[in-house]
């Protein structure tokens, strides 16, 4: 049984690709309004925790549960029903796969909205509130996503998503396709975003990129070899990492004025 | 002209070099000539449009100097230059480009061909793409030797073995016999450069080499070029568009924005005191997202 206080819920959760297990007995709890960021390198299982938590994915062993619900074994037309309830979105690396190229900006963002024949003048209230919220431009909305930069697209994903109002918004690698500037603005919006939002959003962002997720999160878990090998407040793990692999990871992160092989 | 050889160094560094020397710097290297060098180098595609306004760039024996700069600032068109392997349409329309003593700045291609991997070499972001897929990277490596630096071929197998060994990969044996699919980015860019110094070349350039990798594979990688700089006594040209991957490696440092460089000095003074606003820019934002201000 999940408790109330929770978003999202993984418990134990094994899953295996063939004979594989990519991800082994992983355990992590999100709090309403809780920002964790998730830091893993190439092989850490990091991909496989977003499409659990997705439910792209079926865990071998473990539950998932998402609001209090479990959904570890929910298939079919429940699982579509499900995603469509929008208590979790997704914001991908490439906002081209939530934004459809041919259609304006506009419209994309509201197209849940609309499926879910939400009154136009609420979803447009709900869509100027998202807006503000990414820090986007209402002048650019009528354009196509090709009219947009890299983070312009990637703001807009994530109104897209903001206008369902969910309760946990998934994030994977939202910022590591985009130039140093867009990044930025990206994860400025983030920041704005925990702080307006409080306890009413939860994000889950998951990144290879440690920089980026201390600048965000609330709290860090370090993800290696499919198992999570800490779990804390981001200034404990990074400023007193206790597990050899976190050590090796924030040692190995370049700082403008320290060389790596001058730290202790 | 004056008749000392600092004189071939651009404006910028050479008066930076005698106002702000890092502790370590040795000062021998002050009067050994640069191994490459591009001095006021313009590069215009054939219609006119002109890419890259004037830059320059040196590096001597055994020392480090950074690029730093975005995508389509000119530091990679610059570093082709020096590679005479500038894209199709691009040339060089002004400045001079300089191979050890030789002005290459009009040289042919059959000169270029000499001088790759003998004098200049480099290593890029995505070493799978100079792998055949399906040969065994060691013969690869072997052919590099064998054609390259002239190794007889019975000796190739030897010295592909030493290459990889001196680069600390442990497995060598195994790695020779491996394609690319089986190997990890950066097995797979320690075998490009092992092919890159198999001719011993003057200077290395590593254009965003550890870029794609994850970062534990960027700091071991970063090591390795720092003790191939040593021990080759390279000239390395480190090329990123993270100014803290730079300042882990290079004591001179230079910042290109737009087909000029808007910055150069030793890197302990560009981080200490930026002169250009841009510099300062690149700084704050490591300011904002990066690790240093939980570990200050």
């Amino acid at each position: 049984m999940s408790g109330d206080g929770s978003v999202l819920e993984l418990d134990e959760v094994s899953v295996d690709y063939g004979r594989v297990r990519v991800l082994d007995g992983v355990s992590l709890m999100i709090r309403p309004g809780e920002v964790v960021g998730v830091v893993g390198e190439s092989g850490s299982g990091k991909t496989t925790l977003a499409r659990t938590v997705l439910r792209a994915v079926a865990p071998a062993e473990g539950r998932v549960s998402v609001a209090g619900r479990d959904v570890t074994r929910v298939l079919g037309a429940a699982l579509r029903a499900w995603r469509r309830s929008g208590a979790v979105q997704y914001v991908f690396q490439d906002p081209l796969r939530s934004l459809d190229p041919s259609v304006a900006v506009a419209d994309s963002i509201v197209e849940g909205l609309r499926i879910a024949r939400v009154p136009a003048a609420d979803a447009a209230r709900r869509r100027a509130a998202a807006l503000d919220a990414v820090g986007l431009d209402e002048d650019l909305i009528s354009r196509l996503p090709s009219g947009l930069s890299g983070g312009q697209r990637q703001r807009a994903a994530i109104a897209r998503a903001l206008v369902v109002e969910p309760r946990l918004l998934v994030l994977d690698e939202p910022v590591s396709a985009l130039d140093a500037a867009s990044r930025d603005r990206v994860v400025q919006a983030l920041i704005a975003l925990r702080d307006q939002r409080g306890s009413d959003l939860a994000m889950l962002v998951i990144s290879h990129d440690i920089g980026s997720l201390a600048a965000m999160s609330d709290r860090l878990v370090v993800l290696n070899r499919g198992r999570i090998v800490e779990d804390g407040p981001t200034r404990q793990v990074v400023a007193h990492p206790e597990h050899p692999y976190t050590r090796r990871l924030i040692d190995s992160v370049p700082l403008i004025h320290t060389p790596s092989a001058n730290r202790p | 002209m004056s008749d000392v050889r600092i004189s071939t160094a651009p404006r910028a560094s050479s008066t930076v070099l005698s106002e702000a020397l890092p502790p370590s710097f040795d000062e021998s290297s002050l009067v050994r000539p640069a191994v490459a060098s591009a001095e006021n180098l313009v590069i215009a595609a054939s219609d006119g449009t002109e890419l890259v306004h004037g830059v320059s760039v040196a590096v001597r024996p055994g020392e480090a100097v950074g690029i730093v700069g975005e995508s389509g600032s000119g530091k990679t068109l610059t570093c082709r230059a020096l590679l005479g392997i500038l894209p199709a349409g691009l040339s060089v329309t002004g400045g001079a480009v300089r191979i050890g003593d030789q002005d290459l700045t009009r040289a042919s291609e059959k000169t270029w061909r000499r001088l790759r991997g003998t004098h200049v070499a480099a290593v890029f972001q995505d070493p799978a793409s100079y792998l055949h897929p399906a040969i065994p990277v060691g013969r690869q490596l072997e052919e590099t030797l064998r054609i390259t630096a002239g190794v007889p071929r019975r000796q190739t197998r030897g010295r592909a073995r030493e290459l990889l060994d001196d680069l600390g990969i442990r497995r060598v044996d195994l790695v020779l016999r491996q394609r690319v699919a089986e190997l990890s980015g950066g097995m797979l860019q320690r075998v490009l450069i092992a092919m890159a110094l198999a001719a011993d070349p003057a200077v290395l350039i590593a254009d965003e080499a550890t870029t794609a990798l994850d970062v534990t594979v960027q700091a071991e990688l970063l090591e390795l070029l720092k003790r191939l700089r040593v021990e080759r006594d390279l000239a390395l040209i480190l090329v990123s568009h993270d100014l803290a991957v730079v300042s882990q490696v290079c004591e001179r440092v230079q910042v290109f924005r737009d087909g000029k460089v808007v910055e150069a000095g030793a890197t302990s003074r560009v981080l200490r005191a930026p002169g250009h606003p841009y510099t300062r820019e690149l700084l704050s934002a490591h300011a904002a997202y990066g690790l240093e201000r939980y570990l200050a």
